[in-house]
């Protein structure tokens, strides 16, 4: 009996290609669009037409039926409001800078549409990610290394799968460099094969995520005051949800020298301005921490770490620390520690684990 | 894929063409290709085999030949007749009467009407999906104009009392169209005895092509035309006819009327079957749509605990084709607004199942969904944690 596994199909490049190349492997290769986000507002609906005209589906529909697979749309669109979407509006208004992809992979994909694919008796979800699952037999565990291709390198945002998600995950592409992906796509003649990346946060189409959130809930958008560390007021802001830790441009006041946002106090709808010396620290309190090797961190360990998706990786030392949190040293200070996001552990190409930053210290 | 299996019942979403159908329409492709509208044979005598498709059409609904318009189908008949009414008519009123239950080509041509200014009135439906007569009575106004309700239901195939609201509507001088796209080859129709001014119907609910329907408008009615052009269609519909549809068309409908009772009742017996099959074997599960007044090829239920969407696509890997609650063109699943109006609460709204069946089902399909069905439910539950609970 063939094992079968369902891949979730954005529509671009890479799923197209991982689709094939799971068919290749003799999987019996299930394709699914997740629909996990309509925009309401009525331009969108004129141009696109409202839901039966999801541009995204029907390519991905279109590469299913040229590699003769079963296609379906599935709603998610729920499941992806609560999770995802709340969360990240949740995050801005708790002054946090919330990493949505994230919250989607552990919460969409590698949750709801696990259990999806499990009610179509599939052994697997599939998606196009480049990274790399491997079973380790001496632990007994699923670890995940980077892909071959380090520039387009997604482990960053899989730091908190499980090991039950990981057991029934498969990501073709962790073997694959960009060009030879879009080289497949094009022997194929698919029809996506020079379709352009995506864009950062998909639900956001102008990527105007201030705009984003007034229309979900302008109303708790308070202006407040900018302050110093020491608290005296430097003018006045829009609403913390409009900045973020280390942002320079767009504050709208002078003050005759560069200031940065160093910190956001939500309860006192506060925005703490400083310079750029004051933006700098050398350790953090992450929380909700997993890690791939091992269950729990019990002793120290010296790690690279990565304190967002863009960032380098950088010299530091994981400690454990209250419950299930970490305390993590830099070697050198870093630039905008930002509370909402993930810092994440690398061993070489290993990707070790991570947490939600907390605060810095 | 791994099945070999291929279990068609879907019928109510679309029909196959019959093969008479078929072999009546393809010398329109080839030999019989004039333009209708000439004067010379070419167009003659393509001509008269519109009229025929006419008369076809006109006797299998009582009608008169010249109150039936060709159109591109349903949902191009259903715009037609209520938009094209309400402008028509709005000097005497702007008020519309419709119900919650209706197809969208309705529903949402009412809500666009109610952006240029119509005041529309959603009729609620009881628990088994049928309208009210007295509603009907209590909402109409000295404004209404239009009371548009559907004949029999898509998706729980509940029949609509047709005949009292016509009867209302003439006592009040109102128009009464209805949607009988999927009521058409299926019940017996007269629109005369039933006092029906406008009604709407679709060749491929019923064995003909995709693309062509047909609007009756009863003589008299006051009715703006709908593609202006050419002098087609008695000038109201513009646009050189899709002679190959039409043909089809009225084939179609003279197959169906001419062995409707014959055909209802062999459906019934399998739908009947199905139904005590499923309802007897898989507990907590609800018949949906109006015990003994609903279509004969209709079967829609819900299976509390589980989602409609795994469940179609488990059917659909094992090679039945059936349908949950409206599904969007993309396959995306919400919850049914029809469901919805007869009560059910959103979360087992979701569990919905349509199986319509046709003039090719066979007892063995019927056996064959009895089978897996129960199974696949099951498994569904079992990976449910509301089941879970209720389990114990």
């Amino acid at each position: 009996m063939k094992k079968r596994v369902v891949i979730g199909m954005s529509g671009g490049v890479d799923s197209a290609v991982a689709a094939y190349l799971l068919k290749q492997e003799g999987y019996d290769v299930i394709g699914v669009t997740m629909q996990i986000w309509q925009d309401k507002r009525e331009e969108a609906f004129e141009v696109e037409g409202g839901c039966c005209s999801l541009s995204a589906a029907e390519d991905a529909r279109r590469v299913c039926d040229s590699l003769n697979i079963p296609f379906y749309v599935m709603n998610f669109k729920q499941v992806f409001e609560k999770t995802v979407i709340d969360y990240f509006v949740e995050e801005y208004f708790q002054g946090r800078t919330p990493n949505p992809c994230i919250a989607c992979n552990k919460y969409v994909k590698f949750d709801a549409l696990l259990n999806k694919a499990k009610a179509l008796d599939a052994d697997y979800v599939a998606t196009g990610h480049y990274a790399r699952i491997l079973y380790d037999a001496g632990s007994g565990r699923y670890l995940v290394r980077k892909s071959a291709t380090l520039q387009k390198d997604q482990t960053y945002v899989l730091y908190n799968l499980t090991q039950d998600q990981l057991k029934h995950i498969l990501m073709p592409l962790g073997d694959y460099t960009k060009e030879q992906t879009r080289e497949i796509a094009r022997e194929l003649d698919l029809v996506v094969a020079e379709k352009p990346e995506s864009q950062e946060i998909c639900f956001v189409e102008d990527d105007d995520y201030g705009r984003f959130l007034s229309e979900r809930r302008g109303a708790d958008i308070r202006p407040g005051y900018f302050v110093d560390a020491k608290g005296n007021r430097l003018g006045m802001h829009k609403g913390i949800i409009h900045y973020t830790v280390g942002q320079r441009k767009g504050l709208g006041i002078a003050l005759g020298r560069p200031m940065f946002v160093v910190e956001l106090l939500p309860d006192k709808n506060l925005v703490v301005l400083g310079d750029e010396s004051e933006v700098f620290s050398s350790a953090l309190i992450a929380t909700d921490m997993n890690y791939m090797p091992f269950e729990q961190l019990e002793n120290p360990i010296r790690i690279k770490a990565k304190i967002r998706y863009s960032a380098r990786e950088a010299d530091a030392e994981v400690f454990p620390f209250e419950g299930n949190k970490a305390k993590v040293v830099f070697s050198d200070p870093q630039r905008a520690i930002t509370p909402g996001q993930a810092v994440v552990f690398y061993d070489g190409d290993n990707l070790v684990g991570g947490g939600t930053i907390e605060k810095r210290l | 894929m791994s099945t070999a299996k291929r279990i068609y019942m879907d019928h109510a979403a679309t029909t196959y063409t019959h093969r008479e159908v078929l072999q009546e329409m393809l010398p329109f492709f080839t030999d019989y290709y004039g333009n209708p509208s000439s004067i010379h044979q070419f167009g003659r005598e393509v001509k008269k085999n519109i009229d025929i498709a006419r008369e076809r059409v006109a006797k299998a609904i009582g009608a008169l030949p010249e109150e039936i318009y060709f159109t591109a189908g349903g949902s191009e008949a259903d715009n037609w007749a209520i938009k094209g009414s309400a402008y028509a008519n709005r000097k005497k009123g702007n008020h519309i009467i419709t119900s919650v239950i209706e197809h969208h080509a309705v529903l949402h041509t009412c809500e666009y009407l109610e952006k240029e200014g119509f005041e529309v009135t959603y009729l609620p439906v009881d628990r088994f999906g049928m309208v009210s007569v007295e509603d009907v009575r209590n909402a109409i106004t000295d404004k209404t104009i239009l009371i548009t309700l559907m004949y029999a239901n898509n998706e729980i195939g509940t029949i609509q009392p047709i005949e009292e609201i016509g009867r209302l509507a003439k006592e009040k001088g109102i128009y009464f169209h209805t949607d009988a796209v999927q009521a058409v080859g299926s019940v017996k129709i007269d629109v005369k005895q039933q006092n029906i001014d406008m009604l709407s119907l679709s060749a491929h609910k019923f064995y003909g092509p995709k693309g062509i329907g047909a609007l009756y408008v009863r003589k008299g009615v006051k009715l703006i035309s709908f593609l202006h052009g050419g002098a087609q269609e008695r000038g109201r519909r513009a646009g050189t006819e899709n002679v190959p549809g039409i043909v089809g068309l009225g084939k179609a409908i003279e197959l169906a009327s001419g062995k409707l009772d014959e055909s209802v009742a062999r459906i019934t017996g399998l739908r009947d079957k199905l139904v005590q099959g499923v309802m007897e074997n898989i507990p907590y599960t609800r018949l949906n749509g109006h015990p003994e007044k609903r279509l004969a090829n209709n079967a829609s239920f819900c299976f509390e605990y589980i989602e409609g969407e795994s469940l179609l696509l488990n059917l659909d890997l094992k090679g039945v084709a059936g349908s949950s609650g409206s599904a969007c063109t993309s396959g995306s699943l919400d919850p049914s607004h029809v469901l919805l109006a007869i009560g059910l609460p959103h979360e087992i709204a979701h569990g919905s199942l349509r199986l319509s069946l046709g003039e090719i089902n066979t007892e063995a399909d019927v056996d064959y969904v009895l089978q897996i069905l129960p199974e696949i439910v099951d498994k569904l539950r079992q990976m449910s944690p509301l089941y879970e609970k209720v389990k114990g």
